[in-house]
């Protein structure tokens, strides 16, 4: 769920942006390292890649349905900083071209989709695969961090809605609304992240970023069949 | 592949309103809401000068009111949240139809509801007024050329990604495999992980296409027009509407 305009008022909207602008202008420095000419189309794909997920539904139970936001799995896959740039980018591009989204809440939906689950998870994933290695770890390192991050990202938005938000709610109130919600949300993003990740681990473990280092590539095999110029 | 070119919410026109630079709308939108977003939460004529205006915007676009209302779904959600909000909200209490409810939570509820309301249709507006490879002319010179070129990728592929997912999602029906609950998950987390390995091999088959052609990091400019005085007085006329309205808003309080 994309904030719109009116949620926060103009003084904390105009802060999140400038956050939001100063964050971007790091990831578009650091990105480059990590994917160097390449930047361009492959963050672009990436990012419709995002797009495309997010209108993955998952169904909860009872009728509902929660889609995926993406952020900690596009960190495992591709890097931090190009996924930041890429959250970004897709945030940017659905409240222009699809008016989801305020563009005065650009910067606050950028700090809660994109920077927080981007940081928060990147740190828990490097805690869980400090003490869990190999290919489990991956998997197990995303889902965790998906699970922690979505909550947390949800206390974000408490926090900014306190400082800026329009209507007084009792604290207590909003913080268990939200977070209860964002919980059984983190157990869906969770789950299909880690599994997402651990499907591309089995195929393609070289296009994992996170995974660089800790799962080896498999070896080329050639094989060739034995009884050559045997007929049946 | 089964798809229309452009993107869904583009209403085709040729109105004084579609005819606008990409970045005059643009800027024009952004004052529009901020300005919205600044003014007091009880001056009510205000929301409806603001309304006004933009009414006479969408008059001017030649866009069918009923192209925009079916897309404003889109708020819903928080829509059920602005309607929440004089129950949940502290404060003084006050009678509405005979129910008890929160004075400042029913101010705020419905300030949320006008300002997201006009957040959207402006929005919408935009959209549908805007086809993206001018919206992307528009921005460039405006936003880091790295981001515009992360922006006209993702435009360009943003079809081709989602009909990917979609029929993926028909084969998956095609076999009797609807997603029902939560057991069926691993399912929709192998279609991501395939679509994401789809991707990022396409990402790389179009980057070598690119270098072939002598991409080295920069794409060349897109062509856009120079806006003229007039434009940008033409399109500055909303937000300068909403300004007023804002200030009026407070001078009055």
């Amino acid at each position: 769920m994309h904030v719109p305009d009116g949620f926060l008022d103009a003084p904390t909207s105009i802060a999140t942006g400038a956050v939001a602008v100063g964050a971007v202008a790091v990831a578009l420095r650091k990105a480059n390292k990590e994917l160097d000419e390449r930047t361009a189309p492959m963050a672009g794909l990436v990012a419709a890649f995002i797009f495309a997920t997010q209108m993955l539904q998952f169904p909860v139970g009872a009728g509902t349905s929660g889609h995926l936001i993406g952020g900690v799995l596009a960190a495992v896959l591709v890097g931090p900083w190009t996924a930041l740039l890429c959250m970004s980018v897709v945030l940017l591009v659905q409240s222009l071209l699809f008016a989801d989204g305020g563009l005065t809440a650009l910067g606050t939906n950028i700090i809660l989709m994109g920077l927080i689950p981007v940081a928060v998870g990147w740190l828990v994933f490097k805690v869980v695969t400090a003490i869990v290695r190999q290919r489990k770890g991956v998997a197990i390192g995303t889902a965790t961090a998906a699970l922690v991050s979505v909550p947390v990202a949800a206390l974000g938005f408490v926090g900014l809605y306190e400082f800026g938000g329009t209507a007084n709610i009792a604290l207590s109130t909003l913080l268990s609304a939200m977070i209860g919600w964002h919980v059984l949300i983190g157990v869906g993003e969770a789950v299909i992240s880690g599994l997402a990740v651990s499907s591309v681990l089995a195929v393609r473990p070289d296009l994992v970023y996170a995974a660089r280092g800790a799962v080896a590539p498999p070896e080329l095999q050639i094989r060739s069949t034995r009884s050559e110029g045997a007929s049946s | 592949m089964g798809a229309g070119h452009g993107h869904r919410l583009h209403f085709h026109g040729h109105s004084a309103v579609h005819r606008l630079p990409a970045q005059c709308k643009l800027l024009a939108l952004v004052l529009f809401v901020l300005c919205v977003v600044a003014t007091p939460r009880t001056a009510y004529w205000a929301y409806a000068l603001d309304a006004a205006a933009l009414g006479v915007c969408i008059a001017a676009s030649r866009v069918p009111v009923g192209y925009l209302a079916k897309r404003m779904l889109i708020e819903l959600p928080f829509v059920v949240f602005a309607l929440l909000l004089p129950f949940i909200a502290l404060g003084d209490r006050t009678v509405v139809l005979g129910v008890e409810v929160s004075a400042e939570g029913l101010e705020a509820g419905l300030s949320l509801l006008a300002k997201a309301t006009l957040g959207v249709v402006g929005g919408l507006l935009l959209a549908a007024t805007t086809e993206p490879r001018d919206l992307l002319a528009g921005l460039e010179g405006r936003l880091p050329r790295q981001l515009i070129q992360i922006m006209a990728m993702m435009v360009r592929y943003l079809d081709v990604t989602s009909d990917q997912m979609r029929r993926m999602r028909i084969a998956r029906e095609s076999r009797g495999f609807v997603a029902r609950n939560p057991r069926h998950w691993p399912v929709l987390a192998q279609g991501a992980g395939a679509l994401f390995v789809r991707s990022y091999e396409r990402g790389e088959r179009v980057h070598l296409a690119m270098v072939s052609r002598g991409y080295v990091g920069q794409l060349p400019g897109l062509v856009h027009d120079e806006a003229t005085t007039r434009e940008w007085v033409t399109s500055l006329a909303l937000p300068t509407t909403a300004a007023v309205a804002a200030v009026a808003g407070w001078w009055l309080r």
